[in-house]
């Protein structure tokens, strides 16, 4: 298992290449087979993965630019090596839903491909160039699957999509490089390892101005309030499976350098920031919880349900304490496989009636009602109810973040009020009362490909919601080795109160 | 009675000129041949010319570092060998653009040959020398011959930008020699090390005159590099040349230039002329975001490019004005890496030409012509698609790295504000890059075209050449290494 990581990057990639050799009938096997195999490397990484052991595991070491710093330096720890499975088994979803219709299958399939390499890298890299590097090569995919196969305002939503995202990473680059200066200065070595930089204790208006560069381009990307506003443009214009990447994997890149970069290595101006920070993500939470509550657009209401649900994520990871940020990491893992679920189960109906708009819809339970019963499970796990894998992570964030400041935690909770009500009647207005529209009468269950799809997605819902423990564990590991980092480092007085010292390791066990 | 000079022939150190020497000679064999049998194919010349850029490069690489030779005028330093190499090989792979399929009015002229290993030994001769006297030679040698070469082509556009790039140069070469005449009169000298000597020791007094003679250098070479606000010839030259030699332009003479305004005005900034960086700094910032500003509003992807070039160059100005040894190796690494890039970009616009055929009445090159190309013409469509995401600075394709070292230098430097200038510009400039993909890869073919236009002037050189800068501007990230090493050894052996 010694390049097993190399080999999850880069074996999509090369399989991408080795498409173009494919006939184009056979290309959906193909693409669907390779997935698979990339999903059982990821299964087979999570097998050899100890979770007892504090770290980065598998660790790979080449240098790449010796005399700049730059440095091949990829490595998992539990909170990667779930997001990592997460990438492998949504793009197989993904690629299994693509019907074999669709114009250009095989661009769109090996640009799937090339998508998937980028995204294992972002949560495998520990080098900050490497990072930046899959990050921005993950729009260039992205792009192209929304620009091509978009709906009609396609070019404006991608374009709008890249330039937001791009314009923000680099702000971000611009403090990654100046971070490595300090680094320099401190060392006298150049170097862009994270790990290396975990070492480097900053005063506290060096880490304001860092942490806001960094802020910029991990918040556009999330997307929080009120850089939000090219997300909802990009889900509604992207094909059903750019929507399920986009959601469930391509926004908790944003997330995940929260907690990889931002948090470890400016603890003191996270703790600065906290306040402000909260209560924009509870306005996030809540202002678009009520405009998913106006949209008209089925697509749109599940695009905005999810920038609400990101505002929990981040809530949770700026609770500072080992329940909130755990909770952030299995609510990134629960929205992946909820949001992207929705988004499948939107694409189903729009294949079938070319609309989504939900005042043409009516009473679809007694049509299909195979069909309403998935999407209400979904429906449920998105809302939070208990027993499904929605509320295992919501509630662990809302807990972590209650300790910090209960008046907000409380009002987060209620939030959550508002988000079972754009839901529910979301639901109800599509699938409950009488067939209204003649055309809805006669619409088909679901078939085989869609059931290969979601009954997987369903199934993980329900038993993740009952035994979260295989997942929660060694993320809840690597999460204390993280703010147990965070509390030596940081050099306040402030940030040493809020940031919990927490005993890791051989220290914990005594 | 004068004594008799007598200068012995050693002491000339001939070998230094060998570079120079060899290119003129492949110049003046050329000529002569076709005196001998006129009307012979153009590949004997291209073939000839190739040979001797070859030798050329073999005598450049046996130089002694640090070397003086022929009257102390030739200056062997880091910066000349390094800028000579650049030089000679980009000039290889654009000679190598003469082999397209279609006929193209200049190459049927020998003479085209000739004016392009003059031109070569012209900028060698600018870069291997700190005496003002031999730069402005070898300066205007250049400048002249590219002149000549563009009007070849014969287009009422071409002869329109030939001439305002004659104009042009003309002003600036004015500016060049009064900017040397003062610094003469101030010092009595026209090398550059006794000049600044002499000036360092009474503390840059008359600041006023020094003040002034660094303006009509900025103007001098504000032009050739068509900084902002000297660049109005820019896209019109770039317009009016053929794609080949647009292309040429936008590297090879600008690499020149900046060896040697690195030669003026480091001295000049590392001694405290505080006045002198300011004018730098406002210059850098206002080339880098007007020339893109100017660049999203093209409608044609050859003036796109060439407002685009304007800004990289920029960009690279800002190392100069930066002034530390990492900013300077920089200027080199990312001037290799966009090489690549452009030349991969200006070829496939070269490759695409095809004689007979008009896509709108002002422009050759409008968007337009390649939209929907990845239907008709899936590679092609990739290559252009790959060079303009590098061209923007997407990780992991070379001209990222180019930035990314630049950027560095400018924090490293204090300069945190231009940093951020820097990385902003490069925002901006991902729009009109991305437009072009976007008329490719996302919107449907004009109905009238087919497929056959955009390879038409395709020949196996080209795709050769085309594929190197495509394999080179991918795997970039495995020669940043090797040419940072190098580029910083020669840099700091210059004492940059």
């Amino acid at each position: 298992m010694n390049h097993i990581l190399t080999i999850l990057i880069f074996f999509p990639a090369l399989a991408g290449l080795m498409g173009f050799l494919v006939d184009k009938k056979s290309i959906k096997p193909y693409v669907v087979s390779i997935t698979l195999i990339e999903l059982f490397i990821s299964l087979y990484l999570w097998y050899g993965f100890n979770s007892a052991e504090i770290g980065m595991q598998f660790v790979e070491q080449a240098n790449l630019i010796e005399a700049f710093g730059v440095q091949y330096l990829i490595g998992i720890d539990g909170i990667s090596l779930f997001l990592v499975i997460l990438s492998t088994f949504m793009t197989l979803i993904g690629v299994v839903s693509i019907s074999d219709d669709t114009e250009d299958l095989r661009e769109l399939l090996l640009t799937i491909l090339f998508l998937e390499m980028t995204m294992v890298g972002v949560f495998v890299v520990l080098d900050a160039i490497l990072f930046y590097l899959f990050w921005e090569l993950s729009l260039v995919p992205m792009l192209y699957i929304i620009g091509a196969w978009g709906g009609n305002k396609r070019v404006y939503a991608s374009i709008k999509f890249f330039l937001y995202t791009f314009t923000g990473s680099i702000i971000m680059l611009v403090g990654m490089l100046y971070m490595a200066y300090l680094y320099y200065q401190a060392s006298g070595t150049w170097s862009f390892s994270l790990l290396e930089w975990y070492r480097l204790q900053l005063p506290l208006d060096y880490q304001i101005w860092l942490f806001v560069a960094f802020f910029l381009g991990l918040a556009i990307k999330v997307p929080m309030f009120p850089f939000h506003t090219w997300l909802p443009y990009a889900h509604g214009q992207a094909p059903t499976v750019g929507s399920v990447i986009l959601a469930a994997v391509l926004l908790k890149m944003g997330t995940y350098g929260f907690i990889r970069l931002s948090l470890p290595l400016y603890p003191d101006a996270t703790v600065y920031f906290l306040t402000p920070i909260a209560i924009l993500s509870l306005i996030m939470i809540i202002y678009t919880a009520m405009v998913a509550y106006a949209q008209k657009d089925l697509k749109q209401l599940v695009a905005y349900s999810s920038i609400s649900h990101m505002g929990v994520i981040i809530l949770g990871i700026f609770a500072l304490n080992p329940e909130g940020i755990t909770g952030s990491i299995f609510l990134m893992i629960s929205h992946g496989i909820v949001s992207g679920a929705l988004f499948l189960l939107v694409g189903v109906i729009y294949d079938r009636r070319h609309t989504k708009m939900i005042d043409e819809f009516g009473g679809l339970a007694s049509v299909m009602p195979r069909y309403a019963l998935i999407f209400g499970i979904m429906a449920m796990a998105s809302v939070g109810l208990p027993l499904t894998i929605g509320f295992v992570g919501e509630f662990l964030s809302l807990v972590g973040f209650y300790k910090y400041s209960h008046i907000m935690g409380i009002i987060a909770t209620g939030t959550v009020v508002v988000g079972a009500i754009y839901m529910l009647s979301a639901y109800k207005r599509t699938f409950f009362g009488k067939v209204v529209n003649s055309e809805n009468s006669k619409l088909s269950d679901l078939n085989l490909r869609e059931y290969l799809t979601l009954i997987p997605l369903t199934i993980l819902v329900i038993v993740l919601g009952i035994y979260p423990k295989p997942i929660l564990k060694p993320v809840d590991e690597s999460v204390k080795a993280i703010i147990s980092l965070m509390h030596q480092k940081a050099v306040t007085e402030e940030a040493k109160k809020i940031i919990p010292n927490i005993k890791i390791g051989e220290e914990a066990r005594k | 009675m004068i004594e008799p000079v007598s200068v012995s022939f050693e002491s000339l150190k001939i070998a230094t000129l060998m570079p120079m020497l060899l290119a003129i000679s492949g110049g003046l064999l050329i000529l002569l041949i076709d005196l001998l049998k006129s009307h012979l194919d153009k590949s004997i010349y291209i073939v000839l010319s190739v040979m001797f850029i070859l030798m050329d490069l073999g005598s450049v690489l046996s130089l002694e570092l640090n070397s003086r030779g022929f009257f102390d005028v030739i200056f062997i330093d880091g910066i000349a060998m390094l800028s000579q190499i650049v030089i000679l090989v980009a000039s290889m792979l654009f000679i190598a653009f003469a082999f397209a399929s279609n006929r193209f009015h200049e190459y049927q002229y020998p003479e085209f040959f000739a004016l392009f290993l003059f031109m070569t030994a012209g900028f060698q001769f600018m870069v291997a020398s700190d005496n003002l006297i031999t730069i402005f030679v070898g300066l205007e040698t250049a400048s002249l011959s590219l002149y000549t070469m563009i009007v070849l082509h014969n287009k009422d556009k071409s002869f329109e930008a030939a001439i305002k790039y004659f104009t042009m140069g003309a002003v600036a070469a004015g500016f060049y020699a009064f900017g040397s005449m003062i610094l003469y009169g101030l010092t009595g000298s026209v090398e550059l090390y006794k000049i600044f000597e002499v000036l360092e020791a009474r503390n840059f007094e008359p600041m006023i005159l020094v003040i002034v003679s660094s303006l009509f250098f900025i103007g001098a070479f504000g032009f050739k590099l068509a900084v902002v606000p000297f660049h109005t010839w820019g896209p019109d030259v770039y317009e009016g040349s053929s794609a080949a030699l647009a292309g040429y332009i936008s590297i090879v003479p600008k690499i020149a230039s900046f060896v040697v305004v690195m030669r003026i005005f480091e001295q000049l900034i590392h001694s405290g002329v505080d006045w002198i960086q300011g004018v730098l700094y406002a210059v850098v910032v206002i080339t880098m975001t007007m020339a893109n500003i100017w660049a999203l509003i093209q409608n044609d992807v050859k003036r796109m490019l060439a407002y685009s070039s304007i800004s990289h160059t920029g960009f690279v100005m800002s190392a100069i004005m930066i002034g530390t040894t990492q900013s300077n190796s920089g200027i080199f690494l990312y001037w290799i890496m966009f090489a690549f890039a452009n030349l991969g970009a200006f070829a496939m616009l070269w490759a695409s030409r095809k004689r007979g055929i008009r896509y709108h009445e002002r422009y050759d090159h409008p968007f337009e012509k390649f939209a929907g190309m990845v239907k008709l013409m899936p590679l092609g469509a990739v290559m252009m698609g790959l060079f303009m995401l590098t061209l923007a600075g997407i990780p992991p394709f070379s001209v990222f790295w180019g930035k990314l070292y630049l950027i560095s230098s400018a924090i490293n430097a204090n300069y945190t504000g231009l940093a951020i200038i820097m990385a902003l510009n490069s925002a901006i400039a991902v729009f009109y890059y991305l437009k072009l993909v976007i008329f490719m890869f996302l919107k449907d073919p004009v109905s009238s075209l087919d497929g056959s236009a955009y390879m038409t002037n395709a020949s196996i050189s080209l795709k050769v050449v085309l594929g190197i800068s495509a394999f080179f501007t991918v795997v970039s990230i495995f020669f940043v290494n090797p040419i940072l090493e190098m580029a910083s050894y020669f840099v700091a052996m210059s004492g940059f």
